[in-house]
């Protein structure tokens, strides 16, 4: 990209930024799904978030090695996950998976978090609305408003989500959890706010092989997209037609 | 009786029963009132009657905006309440919110009114423990948060994303 380009390029930034436009904005839409110019500018603060970002992540289990736990220490870290010494009801947002083919004998290793389905059973099932959907694809659950049902456990096809049958204590500022309320993977939402990726792939990056990536599904140069160009991969399930904002490469 | 002279009786009734209910206007000498530690600052996020009658809107309507459209503003966010209101103890170390006699608790304990935030929210302030006076309920764990705090003191316009 030339100088001139690139010098046109910030001043459209910045005149958007002052603008107050917010993320994905696009300027002329030649039809559905067909722009000119597509911007993705980080979320003011004080703006909703948009339909015109859907999150999702991309899991390279090539590059996932058997026995490492990068990603759930992170996570664990993170939203300070902490086992009551019962891991049959220890909340657990990521775990790792060994999967082993019987007909080949190949074995890999894989991560299995919540999918944020774009139809997602979980929020299909929850009689209060706890469970939702938010505008750019993280499926998360209103804590406020769970009753603790546990609907959504039962519906959820991974497995992905855990319920905290004790009191706590010296949680999260920004991770709040509590008794008697669902929870699972939140795709670090108030980092992702924060224009950071979740702590399981900044972990995966830096300490292990960089099987994650992450970012936005309809950014066309975003991290993900870029390599879901690049390697074949799919849905776990994709049987359910759920279309998951997660999916796996070399399963 | 007719029903809208049923009504005007019964509204006549109410009106005498709160008439008679209500107490002689007490002067502020007879008035005990809760002693709260004073939060940090000259002025709250808004006049301080309105902070009393309403701070549950102002949490209720941030915590739908935050959860539900991943909006972040620090003005009425129960993060930045805390960072004002808690204390420290003799130990130099932040006493929660909830403590008895504390910010919260204080006036709550005296209104009769239980307030649930900090059965899930942290009742100290980001990257700090409580160690001194007890939780409302449990054990004090140690919250260690250092990125987060970092990210609410220096909470930059994040950069444009590539």
């Amino acid at each position: 990209m030339g100088e001139g380009a690139t010098r046109e390029k910030n001043g459209r930034r910045a005149f958007l930024g002052r603008a107050g436009v917010g993320i994905g904005a696009s300027l002329v839409a030649l039809a559905p799904g067909v722009r000119l110019i597509d911007l993705v500018i980080a979320k003011p603060e004080a703006e909703p978030v948009s339909g015109a970002v859907r999150w999702g992540m991309l899991v390279d289990t090539t590059r996932c090695a058997e026995g490492c736990t990068a990603c759930v220490d992170a996570c664990n870290d993170e939203h300070g996950l902490e086992s009551l010494g019962r891991p049959e009801t220890d909340a657990q947002w990521i775990r790792k998976a060994d999967v082993h083919d019987p007909a080949t004998g190949r074995t890999f290793s894989l991560p299995l978090l919540c999918q944020h389905c774009e139809s997602a059973p979980c929020v299909d099932v929850c009689p209060t609305g706890a469970s939702f959907r938010r505008d750019d694809g993280i499926v998360l659950v209103d804590k406020h408003i769970c009753i603790g049902c546990r609907y959504c456990m039962m519906a959820c096809p991974f497995k992905a989500r855990s319920f905290i049958h004790e009191t706590l204590s010296g949680q999260k500022p920004y991770s709040p959890r509590g008794k008697g309320t669902v929870e699972s993977c939140t795709f670090c939402v108030h980092r992702v706010d924060d224009d950071r990726s979740p702590a399981c792939v900044e972990a995966c990056e830096a300490d292990a092989g960089g099987a994650l990536s992450f970012g936005d599904l309809n950014d066309p140069d975003s991290d993900v997209v870029t390599r879901l160009r690049a390697v074949a991969s799919r849905e776990i399930r994709p049987d359910l037609g759920l279309d998951t904002g997660v999916r796996y490469a070399g399963v | 009786m007719t029903g809208a002279a049923y009504r005007r009786t019964l509204a006549g009734i109410t009106l005498a029963a709160v008439l008679l209910a209500l107490p002689a206007p007490p002067s502020a000498a007879d008035v005990p009132l809760p002693d709260v530690p004073r939060g940090r600052g000259e002025q709250c996020v808004e006049p301080s009657d309105v902070m009393r009658r309403d701070h549950m809107e102002f949490l209720e309507h941030q915590r739908d905006r935050t959860v539900h459209d991943g909006i972040r503003t620090k003005r009425h966010s129960l993060i930045e309440c805390i960072a004002c209101h808690a204390t420290r103890g003799e130990d130099g170390g932040y006493v929660a919110v909830n403590a008895p006699g504390q910010f919260c608790a204080g006036c709550h304990a005296y209104t009769g009114v239980k307030i649930d935030c900090f059965e899930c929210h942290v009742a100290v302030p980001a990257g700090e423990s409580a160690r001194n006076g007890e939780r409302a309920r449990g054990t004090a764990v140690p919250v260690v948060a250092v990125g987060w705090a970092d990210a609410v003191q220096r909470r930059l316009p994040a950069a444009a994303r590539r």
